[in-house]
């Protein structure tokens, strides 16, 4: 019996995020007394396949085929619940982001397993397997039993540490008969923006809401994001507004991160919009407004104009952090 | 052709999660029933394409698994424009089975796609469309920001890391949408709420179906330490206690 963990990779290279991933497959296959599969499609060097025993995979399973190049949600459920059966897994991980929404509800039917998705912690027991997830977008916790032979559970982006080990791996080729007219979705063109750094994987995030007054204002937000080598976000009214991009909105109905610090300024902290922030380690609030709700999630926060405490806050940065 | 959208019957955004029976069941008194927003805006892009003189769309059905108590939740999506409604009558416990029972409608019907939300604001399962697909044997394309209809050609737009990709696909398949997909939710018109009254809501009984998943307890965060407030003429602090106490600088 095993764990197999889904891992994704982004031009061939692994992030954080795989790693989290394969650290919590570790713990979870301690539990069970099993040993860490990890697969991998898509083309990834040996070295960079090395690494995800760094993080406690036995054995990685390494699949390059060229109609599975981009995500075609039917091919990759095939394709996984392969290797699952081929490995014998009892518990299959994938991360709880866009891949793993597409594909771990369908992994689900296909072999009839139970999914707990969204999860933030290991599993509180095995034995009924047991496990632990948000519900009401954040406002509350449920411990919820999965009653099948096969488990399908998808962890929340950082919501768990890295633990490196001594493992060696060993890399096994796995090659399956997918063909191209399986591919039932045809990408026809793509933009995207390499090398930017991604909401969902920054540490620190600096977010603007109304309080900004326009999109004019938002330098100082780019400019200590850019001094704190964070991400930017904002409020959904600003995004709605056009002053902002719409990938920056955070909140219920936007992305739902959680970085380890958020400097939310000029942001109220409606329900909608804390529910996408709740999970940062620390937020630090700036707001005009003694009673703006955001100072009740908030860690740190300062009672002031934004347009006389960025500036402020920019310079202390500038002389103490370079 | 047809657009079918899943509605879910969900508690106000706003509302306060409370549990009764010893922390093991959702406590419902005082809630507001509303349409996951999701499924309200896939509502709204559905019935554009609808009004699009160069799609072929001419009907759409919403269809919710759930008890008589979510029958005004559908009345609100036939008064926005909904052309008529499918309600499997059945307690919606378990994304694996509500997927089954509409799964089981559904493959007697013909449609050009069915819409479902990327996740449901009380559960938080972000299944039921993906499970659905499978058990269809339809392609799905999740985090779906866009759909456009041409004649009876359907591409969708889906976001990725950094971007998206806009993806052609034949019908019938399963568009599950997320941010994007239409901005601004529609809100029925009188005429709408008097014509919504006459719509057909046909109520289907469910099928048999197993249950894989419990929800045993519930529990509410931890209460938060007070925010440490900073003088504002003393912004230093601030940086001085993310660095020392937060240990983050
Ligand atoms: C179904 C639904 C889903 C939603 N989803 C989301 C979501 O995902 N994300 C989201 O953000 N919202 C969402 N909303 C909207 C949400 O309810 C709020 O309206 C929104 O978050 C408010 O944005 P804001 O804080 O930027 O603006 P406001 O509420 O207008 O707050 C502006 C703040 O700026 C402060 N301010 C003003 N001037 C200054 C100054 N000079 N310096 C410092 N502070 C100043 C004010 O005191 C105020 O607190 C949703 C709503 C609904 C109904
Ligand atoms: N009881 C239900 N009836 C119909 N559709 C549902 C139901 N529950 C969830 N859905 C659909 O599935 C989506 C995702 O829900 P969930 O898997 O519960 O997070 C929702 O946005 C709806 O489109």
């Amino acid at each position: 019996m095993t764990v197999l963990v889904f891992t994704e990779n982004w031009d061939g290279k692994f992030k954080k995020l795989s790693f989290e991933l394969v650290s919590y497959a570790r713990e979870v296959a301690e539990k069970l007394n099993v040993s860490v599969v990890a697969l991998s499609i898509g083309e990834v060097d040996e070295d960079e396949l090395k690494k995800l025993g760094d993080y406690g995979a036995d054995k990685i399973v390494s699949i390059t085929n060229d109609h599975l190049k981009t995500l075609d949600n039917q091919v990759y459920t095939k394709v996984i619940s392969e290797v699952t059966q081929k490995e014998n897994a009892k518990v299959l991980i994938l991360s709880h982001n866009n891949t793993g929404k597409a594909i771990a509800p369908r992994l689900s039917v296909k072999l009839k397993a139970a999914l707990g998705s969204g999860l933030i912690r290991l599993p509180s027991e095995v034995d009924p397997f047991t496990v632990y997830k948000k519900v009401f977008t954040g406002k509350a916790f449920a411990n919820v039993i999965l009653n099948s032979d096969i488990k399908i559970l998808t962890l929340s982006q950082n919501s768990f540490k890295l633990i490196s080990s001594d493992n060696k791996a060993t890399i096994e080729e796995y090659s399956t008969d997918i063909q191209a007219s399986d591919i039932k979705t045809k990408v026809t063109s793509t933009d995207k923006q390499t090398g930017k750094l991604l909401l969902t994987d920054a540490e620190i995030v600096v977010s603007g809401g109304r309080g900004m007054k326009s999109s004019d204002n938002w330098g100082p937000i780019e400019e200590l994001a850019k001094l704190l080598g964070a991400a930017t976000a904002c409020s959904r009214p600003v995004s709605d507004e056009g002053w902002r991009p719409h990938e920056e909105h955070t909140g219920q109905t936007g992305k739902i991160i959680a970085p380890n610090l958020y400097i939310a300024v000029g942001i109220s902290g409606a329900i909608q919009h804390l529910a996408g922030i709740s999970s940062s380690k620390y937020i630090v609030a700036i707001n005009i407004d003694p009673d703006a709700p955001i100072f009740e999630a908030a860690d740190y926060g300062i009672v002031g104009d934004a347009h006389k405490i960025l500036p402020e806050l920019i310079s202390i940065v500038k002389e103490n952090l370079s | 052709m047809r657009i079918f959208v899943c509605l879910g019957n969900v508690p106000d955004t706003t509302t306060k999660a409370k549990f009764t029976e010893n922390n093991s069941v959702f406590d419902t008194t005082g809630v507001q029933w509303i349409i996951n927003p999701w499924d309200e805006l896939a509502l709204t892009r559905a019935i554009e394409l609808k009004e699009d003189a160069n799609s072929s769309v001419e009907k759409v059905t919403v269809i919710t698994v759930g008890t008589k108590s979510a029958e005004p939740t559908i009345r609100k999506a036939l008064a926005i424009g909904a052309d008529d409604a499918i309600r499997i009558d059945a307690e919606p416990n378990d994304a694996y089975a509500v997927a089954a029972q509409l799964a089981d409608v559904l493959k007697d019907e013909d449609f050009g796609f069915v819409m479902c939300g990327i996740e449901s604001c009380d559960y938080n399962g972000s299944a039921v469309g993906g499970m659905l697909s499978e058990f269809l044997d339809l392609p799905s394309v999740s985090a779906v920001a866009g759909v456009e209809v041409e004649g009876e050609k359907v591409s969708v737009s889906r976001t990725i890391d950094g971007g998206k990709e806009i993806i052609n696909i034949d019908t019938p398949f399963i568009a599950i949408v997320h941010k994007g997909i239409s901005i601004e939710p529609r809100i029925p018109a009188m005429r709408g709420i008097m014509m919504a009254r006459k719509k057909p809501l046909n109520v289907v009984e469910a099928s048999e179906t197993e249950l894989l998943t419990d929800h045993k307890s519930f529990e509410l965060p931890q209460p938060k330490p007070p925010c440490k407030m900073i003088d504002p003429e003393n912004v230093k602090e601030l940086f001085d206690l993310l660095q020392n106490e937060a240990k983050i600088m």
